[in-house]
């Protein structure tokens, strides 16, 4: 199997997915990057599953659900936030300051 | 019955469910069916026992653990393999037993009249056949975590006892909180807070255990602060909690160090069989019985976290009554008598002389009763009293005394029960007060009832010869081996003891002078309380006078028949395994008439005292505190309770919150300072500030050198909280970025 050029897909879409939660400001292309990261690992257990068994894939099912989750809140506090405040820029958010 | 006990605590917990949604629509707002819940738990209670006395009629050693299943109790299991085939239906014996309970009884008054030390052999044939029942609540790697119920005497005892306390509180709460706002509530909470005892004392692990434990604690914030409008109410209910929580890391620690130490299991009697047989090392249970310790300490009021217990005093009445007798305080001297081969084995109490839990035990034995000769409040008093009396049972169960420890809080807990009910009654007699220095006197007359009820139950509390207290207390004192033979030789535990039961015969004399004679003090005009109050109130007179006959001893001056004396020992100490037994040096003290003597001397002659002391027989005495330094320097401490609350509350937490709190506004003016106006601004600011420091910590110096390392600590730290997520997201990824590199590095070399 080609399980390294999957692991090679992997790893860039993991790498393009930190580099946008760290450094883009808006709040939604965050939740983005964040979803590409996640779907960078389901493409990780998909490549070992097809190796080793069913498992990955339903392993990928679960991440899949919770992400849609994890999308439903995300937007829903960008939301709140843009109501707030008129704006989505996380450098704005630093009410948590020591 | 007795496989079935999980009735009791799941009944009531359905009538709190049923009382929160449906009391206010139900007849009697909700109390009907509390009380018929636990009307109905107390009779299945009493059938439990019934069956539990039929079923405790000798047993080899060999099948007396049959009915503990393996996946309950592993070394059980193994146990009775071990020594027979497992000889199937053993159901039949327990019918059996029943229909020969006459010859059963026959039998051991053959071994009972063989001369008294034969007696200890004699007992020995006989095994206790404890019933466990489980199911796996959840597993969780190899461990499965097991709930269900463990029936032997001392369960069957404590059922017995919260039912029958609960019930009485409940018919006597109708009358007394009677029209209050939150009536039901209050019935829905008594209802739970009996459920969540049930649940505790039947546990089969110990993370079962935790958890009761913890609801207990949380029903008494619940009843302290019933009536949380007032703020002392509810800082008193807070107080109850936040001291308890204290006390539950001990729990925690110890019972995780148990965990361990017997091999990954939860299960009680896996724990109990291991540490009686030495399969636990010494040092493990030594630190497991000193962290559970800490846990007995705060939730059963013993001395230095005993103080959240005359606080308590907030909660209504009955609550109270119920806290201290059947209820939350007893819950740590029933773990420890639960778990006692870990405290026998951990803290060697057999043969010794001084173990921590004999010391804790009789140090608050009498602390806590001088502190009762100060108080106005009955209540206090009271309060006071049981936290004397908790560290009487402590102390016996630190010297080895097991059956004198249970057999203690079995009476104690029908007289104090009724001493509460009794202030209870004052109070709603004298328009609500509990001052009764002030608001009482010469009430025998208009309150007979009431009077001789707690008449009654204080004589039983001093121990005068033959209420109930007599009987436990001498047992206790026998108990500590400091005149005959014990299980150790604990001559100073004893001496605490006698000075114990001195002052408690005299501080129950003095309540009893201030609320029942002299003149009335009060405003309102008193009359005595209706049947709801008065009835409750002489049951439990007459069980304080005769539960001690339940444990006569095997000889005073003539040999008893067995069939009267130790029947409580008999029926309620474990023999077995999962108990400590002869070969570890656990024995029973005997009767000692001279001891006897000499604690009854000792009670009479301090209510002998206190009483001519109010009738003004020692006149050189009155207003000595305010002419003889010494005395007054006593009593000031005394009215100060050692001071304790002082020290937690303004040393303590003073500290805590004084120089921490100067300390997170002096960082908070820095970080400001130097993202604001620059590093040279700040430094000349916190500059400014050391010098003001400086200048404070010339008049509170050693202050000063914790306020600083905690300021720069948090200094140094708080300047990481930029409350930038994303700053937070590359300090996460470059951590993860660098551990995995590590990983890497030594996965490959």
């Amino acid at each position: 199997m080609l399980v390294n050029q999957f692991l090679l897909l992997s790893a860039v879409l993991f790498c393009i997915g930190v580099y946008g939660v760290l450094v883009r400001r808006n709040g939604v292309l965050v939740l983005m990057s964040i979803e590409l990261i996640l779907n960078s690992v389901n493409l990780n257990l998909i490549a070992f599953g097809g190796q080793h068994g069913v498992d990955g894939s339903v392993f990928a099912l679960f991440v899949i659900a919770v992400a849609a989750a994890e999308v439903g809140v995300g937007l829903a506090i960008v939301m709140l936030i843009y109501r707030n405040k008129a704006s989505v820029e996380l450098d704005e958010l630093d009410e948590l300051k020591g | 019955m007795v496989d079935k006990v999980w009735l009791l605590p799941a009944i009531m917990f359905l009538s709190f469910l049923a009382i929160l949604f449906l009391g206010k629509r139900s007849p009697g707002k909700g109390h009907a069916i509390g009380i018929a819940a636990v009307g109905l738990c107390t009779v299945l209670a009493l059938v439990t026992a019934g069956e539990w006395v039929a079923r405790e009629t000798g047993h080899e050693a060999a099948t007396a653990l049959d009915d503990v299943p393996a996946e309950c109790s592993a070394s059980a299991a193994e146990l009775s393999d071990g020594s027979h085939g497992g000889e199937g239906d053993h159901g039949d014996d327990a019918g059996e037993g029943e229909h020969a309970l006459a010859p059963g009884g026959a039998v051991s008054i053959a071994d009972g009249e063989s001369a008294a030390p034969a007696a200890e052999e004699g007992e020995t044939e006989h095994y206790t056949r404890p019933v466990v029942r489980c199911a796996t609540w959840w597993s969780s790697g190899q461990t499965d975590i097991t709930v269900g119920t463990q029936v032997d005497g001392l369960v069957v005892m404590m059922l017995m006892v919260v039912t029958i306390i609960s019930l009485l509180v409940h018919i006597f709460s109708t009358d007394y909180v009677h029209g209050d706002r939150r009536y039901t509530h209050y019935f829905a909470f008594l209802s739970l807070f009996t459920a969540s005892m049930l649940f505790f004392v039947m546990s089969q692990s110990t993370i079962q255990m935790i958890v009761g434990w913890e609801l207990v604690g949380v029903c008494s914030f619940a009843l302290i602060g019933h009536w949380w409008e007032d703020k002392p109410n509810s800082d008193a209910a807070l107080k109850a909690f936040l001291t308890n929580r204290v006390g539950d890391i001990g729990l925690l620690v110890g019972m995780i160090t148990l965990f361990f130490a017997s091999g990954k299991t939860f299960s009680i009697m896996d724990i109990n069989i291991k540490a009686a047989e030495g399969q636990i090392s010494q040092t493990a249970l030594t630190v497991a019985a000193v962290a559970l310790i800490a846990a007995v300490m705060s939730k059963s009021g013993q001395f230095i976290l005993h103080t959240w217990l005359p606080d308590a005093m907030a909660g209504p009445t009955p609550v109270s009554a119920l806290i201290h007798a059947a209820t939350m305080v007893v819950a740590g001297i029933y773990m420890v008598a639960r778990l006692y081969p870990v405290f026998f084995e951990g803290l060697s109490i057999a043969g010794g002389s001084f173990n921590l839990l004999a010391i804790v035990g009789s140090v608050t034995a009498v602390f806590g009763a001088l502190l009762g000769f100060v108080q106005k409040d009955i209540k206090k008093v009271l309060a006071y009293s049981t936290i004397s009396q908790l560290g009487f049972m402590v102390a016996a169960l630190g010297v080895g005394a097991w059956t004198a420890a249970v057999f203690h809080l079995f009476t104690h807990a029908f007289f104090k029960a009724c001493l509460f009910l009794g202030a209870g009654s004052l109070s709603h007699a004298c328009h609500h007060s509990f001052n009764m220095v002030d608001d009482m006197g010469g009430l025998r007359k208009v309150m007979p009832r009431t009077f001789w009820t707690y008449v009654i139950a204080a004589a039983s509390l001093s121990g005068i010869f033959p209420l109930a207290g007599f009987w436990s207390k001498d047992e206790i004192l026998a108990g500590t081996g400091g005149i005959n033979d014990g299980v150790g030789n604990y001559y100073i535990v004893l001496a605490a003891l006698l000075i114990g039961a001195f002052c408690t015969a005299g501080y129950m004399t003095r309540s009893v002078w201030y609320a029942f004679y002299g003149e009335y003090r009060g405003h309102h005009e008193p009359h005595e309380s209706g049947p709801r109050i008065t009835v409750p109130l002489i049951i439990l007179a007459t069980l304080a006078v005769v539960a001690g006959f339940a444990n006569l001893p095997a000889k005073i001056f003539v040999e008893l028949p067995s069939w009267l004396s130790l029947r409580f020992e008999h029926f309620v100490e474990p023999v077995g395994a999962y108990f400590p037994g002869k070969e570890a040096g656990f024995t029973h003290a005997e009767f000692n008439p001279l001891l006897a003597l000499i604690s009854l001397v000792v009670a009479l002659s301090a209510a002998a005292i206190v009483w001519s002391f109010y009738l003004g027989k020692f006149p050189s005495l009155v207003g000595l505190a305010s002419r003889n330094r010494f005395a007054r320097t006593g009593k000031r401490i005394l009215e100060n309770k050692y001071y304790l609350d002082w020290l937690y509350t303004d040393v303590i937490v003073g500290f805590v919150k004084g120089p921490l709190a100067r300390a997170t506004y002096w960082v908070n003016q820095r970080v400001i300072d130097a993202t604001v106006d620059g590093v040279g601004m700040g430094a000349a600011k916190a500059g400014d500030f050391v010098y003001n420091r400086i200048d404070q910590g010339v008049v509170d110096g050693a202050v000063n050198g914790a306020g600083a390392l905690a300021s720069g600590s948090g200094g140094g730290l708080s300047r990481m909280q930029t409350g930038k997520v994303q700053q937070y997201g590359v300090l996460l990824f470059a951590g993860t970025a660098i551990l995995t590199g590590i990983l890497v590095a030594v996965l490959t070399a």
